[in-house]
């Protein structure tokens, strides 16, 4: 990163870097309505980082805006030391950012394997022409390329769907697949759209140790939005709280959990 | 591989492990699915890496006689663990991976383990939690690295790196280890199993080398395997079966281990290695007919109808043409198309094309789910045994097999029935003595070597073959005098799919009533089909329509027990599906899937009450244990209903 003296320790023992990302007076409109106001925070190179808020608060307008899908009225993004202007999908790709949606986007006709491999696109030199012979160079790089997708299901735990459908799998595991895909492009951050909604508990837990792993082996900085409180206040580093598109919080856990504001916004009766 | 007498040098698991790696080097000893293909090592890569973990385990302080637990599922690096701890004088303890923190805390505090094992995170975290409760426990190993960065590794090691370390420091040890080796004898523990016990805390089975390595060396013989079989390791570690299979005849014979992926892909795997040797409890089979019937129920009219066809042939002639007797050369010819079209199809899907011997025992297995098998090929055969024999007390050789017994003493095994009725045996596997319960040793077996197995059994006259009825302290007396055997009525209850398990009272009382938990598999599928909707496993098992369904095959059974003169009183009057799986987790079961009578007889004590007061109806509430140990309760209303009893005059007639 671009500087490491300011590292921290977290109480469990995981290193907190540097800024990796940081937005600067983000705002963004459409038309007449604003879904961002003002908005400043960071993001720190091996944190998990949650953005949580009501409905409607403009928590999934930020993520867009953070991967670049949306690009702000006003405001900068900077990341890794370097302001961000308008990208293509496969710019911010390239960049090292992968994400989940809130609705699974995965190719259902095709295998778990095979979706994984998509998220690898980017990493791949071959070209069409070569791959489709599938000779030479092409041949290692897919071998080499299996290999890391093998890492990544033995580690997600979803051998045993290796060969089926995804347009087969319940919900939980087609989350989990999501995951996966995501995991394979190798990101430097990335970004969970509400990963858990629609989870039982069970596959909460599942869900919830699968991404302190992912931040905890590879390093991968982690943005999530999330409703369940228990999972956010459990999860993550630092929270950033919005409420009617402006930020009315951010902080650690315990720190979010007594702003007075946080309180009577969102949290409130709901967790007492 | 087999010679006829063990030579001096092979009285232990790592002399063996030295002679393979030596004779047999450049053979695959272990395979392991990971990362989507086959990974393999050789007899030689092998010892290599057991002595690289002994070296690594004498670093660590390791003395003589010191106990190593490992808990984790069937992968090689816990099996060399095994011998990794045996080659320093240490005695191997395999747990039940699935076992409960409380289990886990009794076992490791009796056996004083100084060494733990674990697979990953999951068991590490389970002994991490007893440790306070459990003295003695200085190292904790994982094989597995995934979440154990942050872990205080103080006391905690990764395998690999105990591994790295002991390469590294072989210089300093290797003398000391080869001495260690070398004192290794016949009388040297070979490997301690705690059974699961159907009553009472579990007990620590003390095996020599001499145990497991005769009994080993006979039952290889007895089925002929060789370096060229292939088994499939996947029936937990602790479980004495797999380490004779996995380990004791591994080593002797030399064929190769196979280790699934994990638990979720076993059935894939048995495919893709389709091991010529073949062990599964009757469960694994049942599971798999019912999901042939199940696609079968869903396959193309053409398709079904040929498979009705050839599976008739093969019913009728299959089992005969296995076992070598004389069939017309016509219904060979069917047999033939049969095994063309249907039967090697089918085997392949489910895995068993090359099997050679399979065996299934630990309960009794319906007939027909025995014939099925047979009647695809497959040489199915049935053996009996338990811990304390190594395995092996009786078992059917080939060409004399039958679904209602269990066949001969097995090489080297004397075999005698008490005037109880009760089983006994004396064989070189006899088991040396339970660790720590001199009391409990003597019960069990007498100075001349004879063991109590605790079943009630007879050897049949015409064939010479020992054929098991139950538990000797279970089969009792009714009210009325007449014999009761619980387990008989279950066996025939538990053949239908449709019934998962059965538990049946009658001891001290006037008639006989059950409980029955339902196979959400088979009957959630027969629900589908029949459009009955259901939310949840409790609301399926009180649908009327499954009630009714169930008292056919109540009325069934007490049809076919009707037709025993001796057991005729053991006909079911009254009987209740329960709204709840009998779990493991809960004490209902033992770890290996046996039902603990008296555990359920005082848990559900207000459901049993119900049955014998004549109500038809019962409300209850039940504590359940979650997976993690949370404990829950849930609440039912059970509807309890009456059986047809075949008459006294039926009876008559049957005989």
């Amino acid at each position: 990163m671009k500087d490491t003296a300011d590292t921290d320790t977290t109480p469990d023992g995981r290193k907190i870097g540097g800024v990796l990302m940081e937005m600067k007076n983000i705002t963004l409109r459409f038309g007449g309505v604003k879904a961002i106001t003002d908005i400043s925070f960071d993001i720190r190179d091996g944190e998990i980082r949650a953005i949580i808020g009501p409905n409607g608060a403009g928590k999934s307008s930020m993520l867009n805006v953070i991967s670049g899908f949306y690009v702000p009225q006003e405001g900068e993004v900077w990341f890794k030391g370097v302001r961000r202007g308008p990208m293509r999908p496969y710019q911010v790709a390239r960049l090292g950012i992968a994400r989940t949606f809130q609705n699974i986007a995965l190719f259902d006709g095709m295998s778990v394997l095979d979706n994984i491999m998509t998220g690898r696109l980017t990493l791949m030199k071959s070209g069409v022409l070569s791959q489709a012979l599938w000779w030479g160079p092409a041949e290692r790089e897919e071998t080499h390329h299996r290999e890391k997708v093998e890492k990544i299901i033995d580690f997600l735990e979803i051998q045993n769907i290796r060969k089926t459908p995804v347009g087969r799998l319940p919900y939980g595991l087609k989350k989990r697949v999501e995951l996966a895909r995501a995991l394979a492009a190798e990101p430097k951050l990335l970004l969970l759209d509400e990963p858990m909604a629609g989870m039982n508990v069970e596959e909460k837990e599942d869900m919830s140790r699968f991404i302190l792993d992912v931040n905890d082996e590879f390093g991968t900085t982690i943005v999530l939005i999330e409703h369940d409180m228990g999972v956010v206040m459990d999860l993550s580093d630092r929270v950033v709280v919005m409420d009617y598109g402006k930020k009315i919080g951010d902080g650690t856990p315990d720190e979010v959990r007594n702003n007075p504001d946080v309180i009577s916004a969102y949290l409130g009766v709901a967790h007492d | 591989m087999a010679t006829t007498a063990s030579k001096p040098e092979l009285q232990s698991i790592p002399a063996l492990l030295a002679r393979n790696a030596r004779d047999l080097g450049t053979l695959p000893a272990y395979r392991e699915k990971e990362y989507g293909i086959w990974q393999s090592w050789t007899w030689a890569e092998t010892a290599d890496e057991v002595r690289a973990l002994a070296l690594g385990l004498m670093s660590l302080g390791i003395a003589r006689g010191d106990h190593v637990a490992i808990i984790g599922r069937n992968r090689p690096a816990l099996y060399w663990s095994m011998v990794a701890a045996q080659m320093c004088g240490a005695v191997p303890v395999p747990l039940y991976q699935d076992a409960v923190a409380d289990e886990m805390a009794y076992v490791l505090d009796h056996c004083g383990a100084r060494y733990v094992i674990c697979g990953d995170q999951e068991q590490v975290d389970k002994v991490l939690e007893v440790q306070d409760r459990v003295t003695g426990i200085e190292q904790i190993a994982y094989l597995d690295k995934r979440g154990m960065r942050k872990y205080d590794h103080g006391h905690m090691n990764a395998l690999a790196d105990i591994a790295a370390e002991g390469r590294a420091a072989h210089q300093r040890f290797d003398a000391e280890l080869d001495a260690r080796i070398a004192e290794l004898t016949y009388d040297h523990v070979c490997v301690m199993l705690y059974t699961s016990g159907t009553t009472g805390k579990p007990k620590g089975v003390v095996l020599s080398n001499r145990n497991i390595i005769e009994t080993s060396r006979n039952s290889a013989e007895f089925d002929s395997l060789g370096r060229d079989d292939d088994v499939l390791a996947y029936l937990p570690m602790a479980w004495v079966g797999d380490f004779i299979f996995s380990v004791g005849q591994a080593m002797w014979t030399g064929f190769t281990v196979n280790c699934p992926e994990s638990a979720a892909t076993m059935m894939t795997d048995l495919r893709e290695i389709g091991p010529t040797y073949f062990f599964a409890p009757p469960r694994v089979f049942e599971g798999q007919l019912t999901n042939v019937m199940i696609r079968m129920e869903d396959a193309g009219r053409l398709k079904k109808r040929m498979f009705d066809h050839f599976m008739e042939v093969a019913r009728r002639v299959g089992p005969a043409i296995l076992d070598g007797k004389p069939v017309s050369a016509i219904d060979r010819l069917r047999y033939g198309a049969g095994n063309l079209l249907v039967y090697g199809p089918l085997k392949n899907t489910l895995g068993f094309s090359r099997v050679r011997v399979g065996y299934t025992a630990g309960e009794a297995i319906g007939p027909e789910i025995f014939d099925f098998y047979r009647s695809l090929g497959i040489n199915l055969k049935q053996l009996y045994g338990q811990t304390e024999a190594s395995v092996f007390i009786t078992q059917q050789p080939d060409g004399e097999v039958r679904s209602d017994t269990v066949g001969v003493p097995s090489p080297g095994v004397e075999v005698r029935i008490g005037d109880t009725g009760e089983v006994f045996y004396r064989s070189p596997g006899t088991f040396v003595e339970y660790y720590r319960n001199p009391e409990s040793t003597a019960s069990t077996k007498d100075a001349e070597g004879w063991v109590a197995t605790g079943d009630a059994g007879f050897f049949e006259e015409v064939s010479g073959h020992l054929r098991i009825i139950d538990r000797a302290k279970d089969v009792g007396k009714m009210a009325d005098g007449r014999l009761f055997a619980p387990k008989y009525v279950e066996n025939k209850l538990k053949f239908y799919p449709n019934i998962l398990e059965a538990v049946v009272f009658g001891a001290g009382r006037s008639m006989c009533t059950a409980f029955i938990n339902i196979d959400l598999n088979a009957v959630g599928n027969w629900a589908e089909r029949n459009n009955i909707a259901y939310a949840s496993y409790q609301e399926l098992s009180q649908h009327p329509k499954v009630g009714e369904m169930i008292e056919a095959h109540v009325e069934e059974v007490n049809r076919s027990v009707a037709a025993d003169p001796m057991l005729s009183g053991c006909q079911v009057h009254r009987f209740l599906i329960l709204h709840k799986e009998l779990d493991a987790d809960d004490g209902e079961l033992t770890r290996t899937r046996k039902v603990r009578r008296t555990i359920i007889a005082e848990k559900f004590a207000d459901l049993i009450d119900a049955l014998y007061s004549g109500r038809n109806e019962i409300y209850t509430e039940t504590e359940v244990t979650y997976e993690d140990g949370r404990k829950g309760r849930i609440k039912a209303t059970l509807r309890i209903r009456d059986a047809k009893v075949m008459a006294a005059q039926e009876r008559m007639a049957a005989e």
